[in-house]
C-alpha cells in the first residue's frame, strides 16, 4: 500500500513538474471545442452557382433570384453562353451549372415542357451530389410557388418532416460528444504509454524493475492520474458546450461520467499494453496512431456504423469506443438512461478489465 | 567467512546463437566486496541482471541471499539493492523525493523513510541539496546518491554496475569509502569496474573474458598467480585473448 501510494504521488509530481503536460490538459480540450465544432460540418453550405439562362423570363428570373437568395448558394456568374458557364466549372470557381432552356416558361404548361439542365462537379461526391439536391429543392418549390399564384389551390401539406433529438438538425451538436470521444482517444491514448516508454528510455523504469513493486501496483499507479486527467478533460469539454454551444445533455451527468471512467480505464489499459510492447517513442507513437485510426473512422464516430459493409459491422463489436460513442451520443442527445445502455456499459467494463489485465500482465520485470 | 550469500554453478545466458555468458561458477561470501571484472562486451552486465531477478538465466542455477534466480526474482529484489551502469534515478524529482520513492516502494514506512533519509543526506553532505532537482547535479554526486537510495533499504548484497565510470578521482574515492562502510555494516557487495586501482580494494576479484571467468582469487593471490606486479597487468595478460571486441 505504502509503495502504491508513493508511486502514485512520483505520477503527480512528474506531470506537475513536466513543462508541456499540464498545460496540454488545459489548453488541448478547450481550443478543440471551440474550434472543431465550427468546422466540422457535413453541411454543404456555399455552393457556387453558374447560370445559363436561355430563356430570361419572369420564371427563370424568379429561379436566379431564389437561388442567389438561399443561404446554400451563392450565385457566382450568369451568363447565355454555357461553355463559358462549363470553363467555370472546370477551374473551380463555380461548383454547379443550372442550365435554364430557350422558351422554358412558355412550355412550361404545355405537354412538351423543356427540361432545366443541372450539371455538378462530382469530385467532391458529398458537395456535388448534395448540392444538386438542394438546387432541385430549390427549383422544384420555386415552380410550385410560380403555379399557386397562377391557380390558387388549396394544398396541403403532403409531408411533414420532424427532426427528434436534433430538431434544427443542428450538425455541432451531433459532433460534440464525437470530439469529447477523440480528446479521450489523443489524451488517454497517447500520454499512459509515452509515459512508460519515456521510463524506458531514460533508464528508470529499470531502477524499479529491480524493486519487489508488483506489476499491478506499478500499472495502477500510472493509470489513476490518466483516469483523473480524462475526467478533468471531460468537464472542460462539457462546460465549454455549455457555454458556447449552449448543449446541455439531455440525460443524467453522472451516466456520461461513469461511461466515461470506463472508457477512458479501457483507452489508458490498452495505452499502457501497447507500451509493454514498444521500445522506442517513435514506436509507439505509430502502433498507437494505428488504432487510434481505426478508432476514429469504424467506431461510428464521424460515419454512422449501419452504413458500413458487413464484416466491417462486425468487426467494429472489438473495438471498445463503439461502445461509448452509442452511450455518449445517446445520453447527450437523447437522454437515454443508464438502465437502456445496459448493454453497452457492460461490453465497455469488459474491456476495461480485459485491457488493464493485459496492461498488468505483459509488464514484464524480468526477461 | 562461510556465509554463502550469492551462489552461481553453470549460470548461461544465450541471445539466440550468441553466448552472452557461459557457465560462469563462483560464491560470494557475506560481508565480501567481490569485484567482477571484464573487457566491455565479457558478459559482466548481464550476469549481474540475472543475479538481480531482471533476466532469466538460459541455463544453470543461481541462488542471492538464499532465492533462486530463476524462480524467486521478485523474492531476491527484497533483498538487494541494485546501481545501474546509467543513472537511473527520476531527474525530474528532488533528492528528497527520490528517497522518499525508493523507500516508499521497499515499504519503510513514513517516519523510518524519513529518518533514514535525514541520515544520508548528513552522510553524504548533501543536506542543502535536499530540494534540489537529481537531474541537475554534477555526475559524481549523482553517484553517490545513487548507491546511498541502492542502500536505503538495507540490503544483503548491493550490486553496483560501474559505478565510477566518469567520475572524478576525489569522489571516487569518497565513493569507496562508502562501500567499506556499507561492507563493514556487512552489506556483501557484488561491484563491476574498468578502474585497476579500483580492484586492489576488492576481497576477491574475478576476470571475465568472452563470457567466461578466467582468474578468481584475492588480489594478491592472483598477483602472484600471474606473476604480476598490478592488477592491471593481470587484466591485460587475460583481456589480451578476448576475441570479442566492443
Amino acid at each position: 500500500m505504502r509503495a502504491f501510494i508513493v508511486l502514485l504521488k512520483k505520477e503527480f509530481l512528474q506531470i506537475r513538474r513536466n513543462s508541456f503536460l499540464p498545460r496540454l490538459i488545459i489548453l488541448f480540450p478547450i481550443v478543440i471545442m471551440l474550434v472543431m465544432p465550427l468546422v466540422m460540418t457535413m453541411d454543404v453550405r456555399n455552393v457556387n452557382v453558374a447560370v445559363v439562362d436561355l430563356d430570361r423570363s419572369t420564371t427563370s428570373r424568379r429561379i436566379l433570384s431564389h437561388i442567389g437568395a438561399s443561404e446554400y448558394f451563392t450565385l457566382v456568374y450568369t451568363t447565355e453562353d454555357f461553355h463559358r458557364a462549363m470553363d467555370r466549372l472546370e477551374k473551380g470557381t463555380a461548383d454547379v451549372i443550372v442550365q435554364i432552356p430557350e422558351n422554358f416558361e412558355r412550355r412550361m404548361e404545355t405537354d412538351f415542357p423543356e427540361p432545366v439542365q443541372i450539371t455538378a462537379n462530382a469530385v467532391n461526391a458529398t458537395k456535388g451530389s448534395m448540392g444538386m439536391q438542394y438546387l432541385v429543392q430549390s427549383i422544384a418549390r420555386t415552380l410550385s410557388e410560380l403555379r399557386d399564384e397562377k391557380h390558387p389551390v388549396v394544398t396541403s401539406e403532403l409531408i411533414t418532416v420532424q427532426n427528434r433529438f436534433n430538431p434544427t438538425l443542428n450538425y455541432r451538436h451531433y459532433m460534440i460528444p464525437a470530439l469529447m470521444i477523440m480528446l479521450f482517444l489523443l489524451i488517454c491514448g497517447f500520454i499512459p504509454a509515452l509515459s512508460i516508454v519515456g521510463e524506458k528510455e531514460c533508464g528508470t523504469i529499470e531502477q524499479i524493475n529491480v524493486t519487489p513493486v508488483g506489476r499491478m501496483t506499478f500499472t495502477l499507479a500510472k493509470l489513476i492520474p490518466y483516469w483523473m486527467i480524462g475526467l478533468f478533460v471531460l468537464t472542460v469539454a462539457m462546460l465549454v458546450a455549455r457555454l458556447v454551444y449552449g448543449l446541455v445533455p439531455a440525460g443524467s451527468i453522472a451516466t456520461i461520467y461513469l461511461g466515461s471512467m470506463l472508457f477512458v480505464l479501457t483507452i489508458s489499459g490498452f495505452s499502457l499494453t501497447v507500451a509493454n510492447f514498444s521500445d522506442t517513442m517513435q514506436q509507439t507513437m505509430f502502433v498507437m496512431f494505428f488504432f487510434v485510426m481505426i478508432f476514429m473512422l469504424m467506431s461510428g464516430l464521424l460515419t454512422p456504423i449501419d452504413s458500413m459493409p458487413e464484416w466491417a459491422q462486425n468487426l467494429t463489436l472489438v473495438l471498445p469506443p463503439r461502445y461509448f460513442v452509442e452511450i455518449l451520443r445517446a445520453v447527450y442527445l437523447k437522454g437515454t438512461t443508464l438502465a437502456e445502455l445496459g448493454v453497452s456499459f457492460v461490453a465497455l467494463g469488459i474491456f476495461a478489465v480485459l485491457f488493464n489485465t493485459l496492461a498488468a500482465v505483459t509488464y514484464k520485470k524480468q526477461a | 567467512m562461510n556465509d554463502v550469500v550469492i551462489s552461481v554453478h553453470d549460470l548461461t545466458k544465450r541471445f539466440g546463437t550468441f553466448t552472452a555468458v557461459n557457465r560462469i561458477c563462483f560464491d560470494v561470501f557475506r560481508g565480501e566486496i567481490f569485484g567482477f571484472l571484464g573487457a566491455n562486451g565479457a558478459g559482466k552486465t548481464t550476469a549481474m541482471r540475472m543475479l538481480c531477478g531482471l533476466s532469466y538465466p538460459s541455463s544453470g542455477h543461481g541462488t542471492v541471499a538464499g532465492f533462486d534466480v530463476r524462480t524467486e526474482g521478485e523474492q531476491i529484489k527484497r533483498h538487494i539493492g541494485y546501481m545501474s551502469q546509467r543513472f537511473s534515478l527520476y531527474n525530474d524529482l528532488t533528492v528528497w523525493e527520490n528517497m522518499n520513492l525508493f523507500a516508499g516502494i521497499y515499504g519503510l514506512s513514513k517516519r523510518e523513510t524519513e529518518a533514514r533519509s535525514l541520515r544520508l543526506l548528513d552522510r553524504l553532505d548533501f543536506s542543502a541539496e535536499k530540494g534540489t532537482l537529481v537531474g541537475s547535479l554534477p555526475l559524481g554526486w549523482k553517484q553517490k546518491l545513487s548507491f546511498a537510495i541502492a542502500t536505503i533499504h538495507r540490503p544483503e548484497v548491493v550490486f553496483l554496475d560501474e559505478p565510477t565510470g566518469g567520475v572524478d578521482p576525489v569522489t571516487r574515492r569518497q565513493f569507496w569509502e562508502m562501500i567499506y562502510e556499507a561492507a563493514d555494516h556487512g552489506t556483501t557487495i557484488f561491484v563491476t569496474t574498468h578502474y585497476m586501482d579500483e580492484a586492489e580494494y576488492c576481497s576477491r576479484v574475478s576476470i571475465m573474458v568472452d563470457g567466461e571467468i578466467r582468474a578468481l582469487d584475492t588480489p594478491t593471490r592472483l598477483k602472484e598467480q600471474f606473476a604480476a606486479q598490478s592488477m592491471d597487468e593481470v587484466f591485460r595478460l587475460l583481456a589480451r585473448g578476448a576475441k570479442r571486441g566492443e
